[in-house]
């Protein structure tokens, strides 16, 4: 079973985070770390080629410092990597993104693709359903466990009160939460062997997609504005009456 | 009038918000599977209602409703096609992007009648404002953008009869299980939610954390350190990787405030705050805080609660 893992570097979320001068997701900043939900698709991967085989092939679209990125899923025991890397792909939306990402699909053996449900930067959480589209293959998305026996695969979608018990035949698209798995950490073993795994470069020319950037997307972003900070209001510390000015405030809040 | 193409799934509270939405902005034409969501649709203004009848579609995940909903974009060339924000309406809106090669706004909490869109970008820390380039502004809207206001009327009803294609058969659900979600609302739609952390200290101890939701009518939350120490489970963490929410009041006991979290609670019109560290950051963007044990706190105030009923 040959499996793509979708991996996305992003700025860290435990740190401040903003848009550049051109409106877009900076990620100049020095802590660029793989998407939270990635890790968990990638575990993913790596539990279903031990148990069926075959090879795991880490995709991911970004500069060139998503290296650090594609070498930690390689320490972590993928196989093999192939990374687009273009000028031109900067300031694309999802719709041009899922282009892109399609056509590398196009040039990949594959059974399965997994991917986190949302990225950590932009969260649309659309990917997986716009590559089905483009790819004709179905998704199934939001997936708290996946199984599979080498021709069909299962997932349970997790619902807010619940799941579906979700069934398709390969090739398929599958999404992942974080409540499927806890990803491994990479050993050193495995760090010393991504050094020598194969990482193929492709540039958009490469994969035929002609048109990218903001003048291809289907969207144009206006403005962005650092939402006020909130202040902070009235602080009181406990000294035996805590709970009940708790309670005055909720109530001239009339929320009792 | 702008014609405003409405997904409605359900006859929940986000499906009527999304119908309030789409009403500011021009003739609201609802789309229906069925008879609750197409009366909540007539309740909430809508002039004319699609109730398609597609049967055998429920069997399937999202492509039978991605056809119709296509073809009704499609023919309908809407100036709105709006969808509440659930992974059912994203996986929806991304199926009509690619086959109207038409742009995509997600998570959308405010819309103007010029296509004007704001979104908010980190997860609440920064406001974006984006406009469709390519072709109408299909948007999904978040939950709790609006204050739903009915205004019920006499839609006209257009029946649109549906047939599932092989094709759409692809993904089968084979099985739906429920789990017990007792009596509490939804955490993404409540109005007030209470969360723990850390500070809770065990699951058993989460208790007093539900009482106190159950005494605000509200939902129950958990910082990513509550779930991943085990004290609550994981759909009920609140943040970064876990369900952003916007109510009208977040009570957050025995949580620092790490950046992970406040970007799930940030936009809460009202935070009040229970934490022994009186420099948890937590306090920093707090209405109301106390500084104090949850442990003495959080009884007291539910015996106080129970009291001013």
């Amino acid at each position: 079973m040959n499996i793509v893992v979708l991996v996305k570097q992003v700025p860290d979320s435990g740190l401040a985070r903003q848009l550049d001068a051109r409106l877009r997701v900076d990620r100049n900043g020095a802590n660029n770390v793989m998407g939270e939900l990635d890790e968990y698709a990638v575990e993913a991967a790596l539990q279903l080629k031990e148990a069926h085989g075959g090879e795991v092939t880490v995709l991911t679209l970004g500069p060139g410092q998503a290296t650090e990125t594609v070498r930690k899923v390689l320490a972590m025991g993928a196989d093999k990597a192939v990374h687009i890397e273009d000028e031109a792909v900067g300031g694309s939306d999802a719709l041009t993104t899922s282009q892109i990402l399609a056509a590398a699909l196009g040039r990949l053996e594959w059974d399965l693709v997994i991917a986190g449900a949302e990225s950590t930067d932009s969260g649309m959480g659309v990917m997986p359903h716009l590559l089905a589209a483009r790819t004709g293959v179905p998704a199934l998305t939001g997936a708290r466990k996946i199984d599979t026996d080498g021709t069909t695969v299962t997932v349970e979608h997790q619902r807010t009160n619940g799941y579906d018990v979700l069934s398709a035949s390969l090739p398929a698209i599958v999404s992942v939460w974080d409540t499927i798995n806890t990803p491994r950490y990479p050993s050193l073993k495995g760090i010393m062997a991504a050094k020598r795994k194969p990482v193929e470069t492709l540039t958009l020319a490469d994969l035929g997609v002609t048109e990218a950037g903001p003048a291809a997307a289907g969207n144009e972003v206006l403005s962005a504005a650092e939402r006020p900070a909130r202040t902070a209001g009235q602080i009181v510390t406990d000294e035996g009456q805590g709970g009940v000015a708790l309670a005055e405030f909720l109530a001239v809040e009339k929320f009792i | 009038m702008t014609d405003i193409l409405v997904y409605v799934p359900n006859s929940g509270k986000h499906a009527a918000e999304v119908l309030t939405l789409g009403r500011s902005l021009g003739d609201v034409s609802a789309i229906a599977f069925d008879d609750a969501s197409a009366a909540l649709a007539g309740e909430y203004g809508a002039v004319k209602v699609y109730r398609v009848d597609a049967p055998g579609a429920d069997d399937y995940f999202v492509d039978p409703k991605a056809t119709v909903l296509i073809d009704l974009a499609r023919s309908a060339a809407p100036g709105f096609f709006l969808l509440p924000s659930t992974d059912e309406g994203k996986a929806l809106a991304a199926r009509v992007a690619v086959a109207l090669e038409n742009g995509l706004l997600t998570d959308v909490s405010g819309l103007e009648a010029d296509g004007t869109a704001t979104q908010d970008a980190f997860a609440g820390g920064t406001i974006v404002k984006s406009k469709a380039t390519k072709g109408f502004t299909l948007a999904t809207v978040k939950a709790g953008s609006t204050e739903p206001a009915p205004a019920p009327g006499s839609p006209t009803v257009e029946a649109v009869a549906a047939s599932v294609a092989e094709a759409d058969q692809r993904v089968r659900i084979t099985e739906r299980v429920d789990e017990p979600a007792g009596d509490r609302p939804g955490l993404a739609e409540a109005g007030v939610v209470v969360s723990g952390g850390r500070g809770v200290g065990s699951a058993e101890d989460f208790a007093l954390i539900e009482r106190m939701a159950d005494a605000l009518g509200g939902a129950v939350g958990a910082s990513r350190a509550a779930t991943d120490s085990g004290f609550y489970p994981h759909k009920f963490q609140v943040g970064q990787t876990g369900t952003t929410v916007s109510p009208q009041l977040y009570v957050a006991a025995g949580i620092s405030g790490a950046i992970q979290h406040r970007a799930g609670m940030q936009t809460s019109r009202v935070i009040v705050a229970v934490n022994k560290d009186a420099d948890a950051p937590i306090f920093g963007m707090a209405d109301f805080g106390v500084v104090g044990d949850l442990f003495q706190v959080l009884p007291q105030a539910l015996e106080e609660i129970e009291k001013r009923k």
